[in-house]
């Protein structure tokens, strides 16, 4: 079976957002996400062996978890485009948010929430 | 009949249908991994302090796993550039990449849960607990081999990063042994999300992997056809593959560092 040769461009290559798409200047995004990543994947590991005793328990998971958060814009930004998606995306994502926020408070709810008279250690 | 908007954007929402399809999936896959994650949530904050697993993991495979991804997303993106500069060559070569980094991350994902399986917690008659490596568990022997160590409580257990572990091998008759349980998703609250979502996790991979690995074989027909819509089914799984990433970079901390 032949092989599929490169295709006529029917039309100028265009990305989502209606700007040509450059090969190289994506291998220097990739680059720089791929170093961002990593960098912040070594800096999770760093914290989570800090000693409890410099830094509380708390405060280790919560900078661990912003580390990650900022990890995970990174590649939804740059490797989703969602740094610049259409509208309709962004009003799916703001739903999901907000969906995803109610789950999360709901945990957060139940986990009070006892019976009258309840004895709790 | 033609299918509408399959390249073409729809005027009212400005993207094609798969597009909106794909981020659709993805909400509701949000959801998904945002109970488990809620579930999580609402067992570790409610565990006894000191009962928490920690140190469990082995942080080399997961950071190694971690990178695995990370350069996979990245091929996947760089598969779809390629498609849109119209180099299909440039397109086989990052795709065929993604799926061996696909297949590494399954393979150490396998070897962590193998590793997981082999452990075990032995609690003898007398009280005492052991856990480590089985070495030997024959039945027709009158006794089981371990590569580990003995617990002083069954608090040792938890938190293994606290602690300086030497391991030896111990042999332990079967007459001494109350109870014998393994690592699987029985043990404790702990393994059982573990297994569930890195399970779940390893499954999207096998999905996403399928779909890229069609459009990688038999679907790419449909470039010499119609290669701006074979490009957008690229960007469409490629979105799926990222979604898969964000998940295990937040895996990675939840089970494996906090």
């Amino acid at each position: 079976m032949s092989e599929p040769h490169n295709a006529p461009a029917t039309a100028a290559p265009e990305s989502h957002d209606d700007h040509p798409v450059e090969f190289d200047s994506y291998v220097r995004r990739c680059a720089g996400v791929f170093v961002v990543v990593v960098i912040a994947v070594a800096l999770m590991i760093w914290t989570s062996y800090l000693p409890e005793a410099r830094l509380g328990w708390s405060a280790k998971i919560g900078i661990i978890l912003l580390i990650a958060s900022f990890n995970a814009f990174i590649v939804a930004g740059f490797l989703m485009h969602l740094i610049s998606e259409r509208k309709m995306v962004y009003t799916i994502l703001g739903f999901t948010v907000t969906f995803v926020i109610g789950l999360f408070a709901l945990t957060l709810y139940a986990m009070r929430d006892f019976p009258l008279h309840t004895v709790t250690h | 009949m033609e299918i509408p908007y399959t390249v073409e954007a729809r005027p009212d929402t400005g993207l094609y249908n798969a597009k909106v399809g794909i981020w659709l999936f993805l909400a509701s896959e949000v959801m998904l991994f945002g109970g488990l994650f809620s579930a999580f949530v609402l067992l570790r904050v409610s565990a006894e302090p000191g009962t928490w697993p920690h140190g469990w993991q082995n942080i080399v495979l997961g950071t190694t796993n971690t990178i695995v991804l990370a350069l996979s997303a990245i091929t996947t993106l760089m598969a779809w550039v390629a498609c849109k500069v119209r180099e299909f060559g440039k397109f086989k070569f990052f795709h065929g990449c993604t799926l061996l980094l696909a297949l590494t991350f399954l393979c150490i994902k396998f070897v962590e849960y193998s590793e997981h399986l082999n452990h075990y917690e032995i609690k003898l008659t007398n009280g005492d607990i052991y856990d480590g490596d089985m070495v030997s568990n024959d039945p027709a022997r009158d006794h089981v081999v371990i590569s580990g160590r003995k617990d002083s409580s069954e608090m040792d257990l938890y938190d293994l990063r606290a602690q300086k572990i030497s391991e030896s091998e111990i042999t332990i008759p079967r007459s001494q042994i109350a109870s014998m349980d393994n690592y699987g998703p029985w043990h404790n609250n702990y393994l059982a999300l573990y297994y569930t979502l890195t399970g779940l996790h390893a499954l999207h991979i096998v999905g996403g992997s399928i779909v890229i690995g069609y459009l990688w074989g038999p679907g790419r027909k449909l470039w010499k056809k119609d290669p701006e819509r074979f490009t957008n089914r690229v960007e469409v799984s490629g979105l799926f593959w990222h979604f898969v990433d964000l998940v295990w970079i937040f895996l990675f901390p939840v089970l494996y560092l906090t």
